[in-house]
Parts: structure tokens; sequence; C-alpha cells
């Protein structure tokens, strides 16, 4: 077993982000090196895993802690550091907030909001087509698209959606602001959900914040600073990823023909399809909240001593051979998939089901509009974000 | 919902559909006493247990409703609840 103090710290991430590449440092690591220190730009060093079997335990064991992340200085990639909310936090605590939401998430629950989404993304597929060609599938489909749904399920106005664009940005997906502007509109945002919470005590709606307020004024167990975190945690996070993933899957395919005319031959794979691109995009650049270990614990054969926090690669688990074979290959129709796109244990997105839901939808409706779907620009002239949270398009013009 | 009020004589019985489940491993970290995972699927340690709130929990977490808890003698489903 190796020794801590031993080990050489590496800066993470270990390159820049190249379009929906996976630096082919990690299939090494996965073979030799399966934890290994870093340090993020920010924070204390900590330890990276990234096998499948060892992410998994990271994150699904009890032995690693969310909660114990607090008042310590936490690897991350801003210089701000993440305050409260659901992930920082073990059960039982834990527990109670996301018991709470989980209810209004269930695959069943979902399922009954996809004709609602199917009519919304027939409305913006119409824009896309009344745009062009050529026109962009950012900004007709991808971004719209998921914010319409997450504003409807908590109860946000279609008016105010724009301004809420801005503010939860600020949360996820930029490095261009500085922290006082970030700060700012995370503040314009927590200041707005309050309003909406104060109105929904005057006058209960059936909405997901409605049941918030219901379910802490009723049992008070959940404190009025926990609703809104809760509601801006869950819009913040239920939104940028999907944004990001939709254009992400359309690359995908586009730059697989033979995938692309198996799915449009067989529409049944459309879930099959979103499973395996889940797996191959490797969505995050950098990795964040970290585990901290309780105890002592072994993985992959390095003794990780309690208080030690743990990184989590998932693009890179999710491109372990042990677990996936013939890996680096998009194959829709792969059976078994057990990929970590949406984590693992307790934290599992409790978006899943309803990211799931949203993606096979603009599938389904793109197979349906634009059967013909292709880039309208040369590859090498996409713009793809900077910084070193997430892989994506800021735009994707598109023709048909 | 309070455990206790619930509480019938010969305990709960804990069921998990392995068609449903798809192995997230929210139950196995929520009620680490009362679920595991082999293989990949989610599996209970003991069909039977007290009564305990960390079971309702992990029925009332699970996004596929793959969990059932019922009460052994009356056999009413006490989680997930609706
Ligand atoms: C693939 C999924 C996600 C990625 C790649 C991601 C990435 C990030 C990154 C890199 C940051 C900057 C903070 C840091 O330095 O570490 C951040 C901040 C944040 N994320 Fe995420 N995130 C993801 C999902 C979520 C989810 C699921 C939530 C929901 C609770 C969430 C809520 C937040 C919040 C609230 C902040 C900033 C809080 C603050 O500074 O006040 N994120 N995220
Ligand atoms: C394709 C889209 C999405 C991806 C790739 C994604 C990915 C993830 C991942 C990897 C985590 C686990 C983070 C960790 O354990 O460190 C997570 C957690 C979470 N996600 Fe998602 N997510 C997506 C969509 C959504 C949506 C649509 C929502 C909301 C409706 C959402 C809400 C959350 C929340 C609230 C958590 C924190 C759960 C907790 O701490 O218990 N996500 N997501
Ligand atoms: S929470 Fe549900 S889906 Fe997840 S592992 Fe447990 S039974 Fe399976």
């Amino acid at each position: 077993m190796a020794d801590t103090s031993e080990a050489t710290i590496e800066r993470y991430p270990f390159s820049d982000p190249d379009r929906l590449n996976l630096d082919p440092r990690y299939a090494l690591l996965r073979r030799d090196e399966p934890l290994i220190r870093v340090r993020l730009p920010y924070g204390e060093p900590a330890w990276l895993a990234t096998r499948h079997a060892d992410v998994r335990t990271v994150l699904g064991d009890a032995r690693f802690s969310r909660a114990a992340a607090v008042g310590r200085d936490e690897p991350r990639n801003s210089p701000r550091q993440i305050q409260g909310g659901i992930l920082t936090m073990d059960p039982p605590d834990h527990t109670r907030l996301r018991r709470l939401v989980a209810r209004a998430f269930t695959a069943r629950r979902v399922e009954e909001l996809r004709p609602r989404t199917r009519q919304v993304a027939d409305e913006l597929v119409d824009g896309l087509l009344a745009a062009g060609p050529p026109a962009d599938l950012v900004a007709h489909l991808a971004t719209p698209l998921p914010i319409r749904v997450i504003c409807d399920l908590l109860g946000v106005p279609v008016a105010d959606q724009d301004k809420f664009h801005t503010w939860s940005e600020a949360i996820v997906s930029t490095t261009a602001l500085s922290v006082e502007q970030a700060q700012r509109y995370i503040d314009n945002l927590f200041a707005y959900m309050g309003g909406l919470i104060a109105q929904r005590r005057q006058e209960p709606t059936d909405d997901l914040i409605g049941a918030m307020v219901r379910a802490r004024d009723a049992d008070d167990r959940l404190s009025e600073e926990e609703v809104v975190q809760l509601a801006a945690g869950l819009l913040a996070a239920g939104h940028e990823t999907t944004v990001t993933q939709i254009p992400n899957f359309v690359y995908v395919l586009l730059n697989h023909p033979d995938e692309w005319a198996r799915l449009r031959a067989d529409r049944s794979l459309v879930p099959h399809a979103v499973e395996e691109l889940m797996r191959f995009v490797p969505l995050g650049v950098t990795a964040a909240f970290a585990r901290y270990a309780k105890e002592d614990v072994e993985i992959g054969g390095v003794l990780v001593h309690a208080g030690e926090p743990v990184l989590v690669s998932i693009p890179s688990a999710n491109r372990d051979e042990t677990v996936f074979p013939d890996a680096d290959r998009l194959d829709l129709g792969r059976e078994i998939n057990p990929h970590l796109g949406f984590g693992h244990g307790v934290h599992h997105c409790v978006g899943a089901q309803l990211a799931r839901m949203e993606l096979q939808v603009v599938l389904d409706v793109l197979l349906d509009r634009a059967p013909g779907l292709r880039l309208a620009v040369p590859e090498a002239e996409l713009p793809w974000k900077s910084g070193l949270l997430v892989r994506g398009l800021t735009a994707m013009p598109v023709a048909w | 919902m309070n455990a206790e009020e619930k509480t019938t004589g010969s305990g709960w019985r804990l069921h998990v559909d392995p068609t449903r489940c798809i192995g997230s491993g929210i139950c196995a970290g929520t009620a680490p006493g009362h679920f595991t995972l082999v293989e990949g699927l989610s599996r209970p340690l003991a069909e039977r247990v007290t009564p305990a709130q960390e079971v309702i929990d992990a029925a009332d977490s699970c996004p596929m409703e793959a969990i059932v808890v019922s009460d052994v003698e009356s056999r009413r489903q006490i989680a997930p609840g609706a």
C-alpha cells in the first residue's frame, strides 16, 4: 500500500478540454495508478479515483462524507466556497430534505410531464425551423427547454424565466464573472426564491415550491433558508447540466453517422441511446464535491486516511473497460450500462429521471421533425465553452 | 409519517423489485443497515425487519419506486407514500 506522504501532487484537471475528448491519461491511471494525489485550482489537495468500482465506493459508501467538507478548505475550481445546500449534507439530515423533493421526481411523476415537455419541444423546434437554415440549436432548443421544464415544475412564471437563467448560470457555468458579480447573481436568485415562497404562503399552489412550503408549514420540516436553498439548487443543477448535454448529444450523434442512422431506423433505441450518450459524453472537465473519509478506508490499493478528501472522475469511470466492453466506442444498443453519469449513492442526481425524459424527448422531436439534421458550419468552427467546468458548445449552427 | 404510529405485531417486510431497480445506490446509502447492492442491484439485507424510519426514508427516496415496505400482518403498504 502506498503511503500518503510519498505521493506527488499533480495539478488537476490534467489538461484544457478538447471538445468531447477525454484525456488519454485516464486510461493509464485506471490501469496503473487508480488513486493519485491532485490539486484543484483552489483548496487543499485530494485523492482522485478513476476506476468505476472505486468511484462507486467513494460516492456510495457511508464511510465517506460530504458534511465533513464543511469548515474545510475544500478542493474547488473557483475561489468561492460552497455554502450549505443538499450537496453538503449526509444522512439523516440529507434524507430529510431529499425525501421531500424525491417524490416529485420519481419515474412515474416525470412520465406525467412528458406530453407537456414534448409540446414545448415542438414549439421550440417550430422556432428553430422558422429561423433557418442555418439556425442555432443551443439558443432555440437546448437552452430554453430545460429552463421551461424546471421552471414549470417549480412554479416560476414564464415572464421571469430569462432573468432567472442569467442568475442561475452564475452558479455553475462561468469563470468569466468576478467573485462579487457571481455572488450578486446568487443573492438575486435567493431573494427571488424568497419572494416566490412568501407568495405561496399567502396563496398555496400545487407546484413544487408550493409543496415545499406546505411541508415546512405543516410539519415544520424545512426551515425557510432550506426551502430557498433547495429551490435554488434544483434550479441551478436542473438546467445547466441538461442545457449542455442536449447539444453534446446531438454533436456526438452527428459525428457517428452510422449510429445516427441506426437510431433513425429503430426508434425503440431512444432510451438506450440516452443512457449510452450519458456514458459516452465526458460532461465534467474537472471534479467537485469531494468526499471526506470518516475513517481509514482502502481504495484502489491505497489507504485513505480519516479526514482526507477524495474526488472522483465520472467520465473516467464511464470508460472503464472492465465494466464496459469496447468502452471508447459509442454503441446505442449497449445492453448493460451501469454508467455513473448521474452519480451514485445518496446524492445520485435527484433530477435523473427528469433529465432522461427531456433528453429522450429531444432526440424524438429531432428525429421526427429534422431527420436530415447536420452541422451548418465545419466542425472546426464550432465554439466550445472555455473554462474548466463542463464540456459543451456555446452555439451549434445546424441545417436540415 | 412517524414509524411508531404504523407498527403492528410482527414487523415489516421489505421487497425490492429487481425489474425496476436501476442501481442508483440511494437506498443503500440512506439505510445501509437494510439495503445493499448485489451485482449492481439493490437487495434487502433481511426481508423482515423491525419498524424503522430509515426503511421508509429509503422507499420514499427511490426514484423508481422499486422498494415496497409493508406490514407483515396486515399486508398494508407502508411506503412509498402516494
Ligand atoms: C455534473 C454536475 C455538476 C457539475 C460539473 C458542477 C460543477 C460545479 C462547479 C465546478 C462549481 C464551482 C464550485 C467549485 O469550485 O467547486 C459548482 C458550484 C455550485 N454547484 Fe455545481 N455542479 C454540478 C451539479 C450540481 C448540482 C447537482 C447541484 C445541486 C445541488 C449544484 C449546485 C451548485 C451550487 C449551489 C454551486 C455554488 C454554490 C456557491 O458557491 O454558493 N451543482 N458546480
Ligand atoms: C443531464 C443532466 C444532468 C446531469 C448530467 C446531472 C448530474 C448530476 C450528478 C453527477 C450529481 C451528483 C453530484 C455528486 O454526487 O457530487 C447530481 C446531483 C443532483 N442533481 Fe443532477 N444532473 C442532471 C440534471 C438534473 C436535473 C434536471 C435536476 C433537477 C431537477 C438535477 C438536480 C440535482 C440535484 C438537486 C442534485 C443533488 C442531489 C443530492 O445532493 O442529494 N440534476 N446531478
Ligand atoms: S434507490 Fe431504488 S433504484 Fe436506487 S438502488 Fe435502491 S432500489 Fe434500486
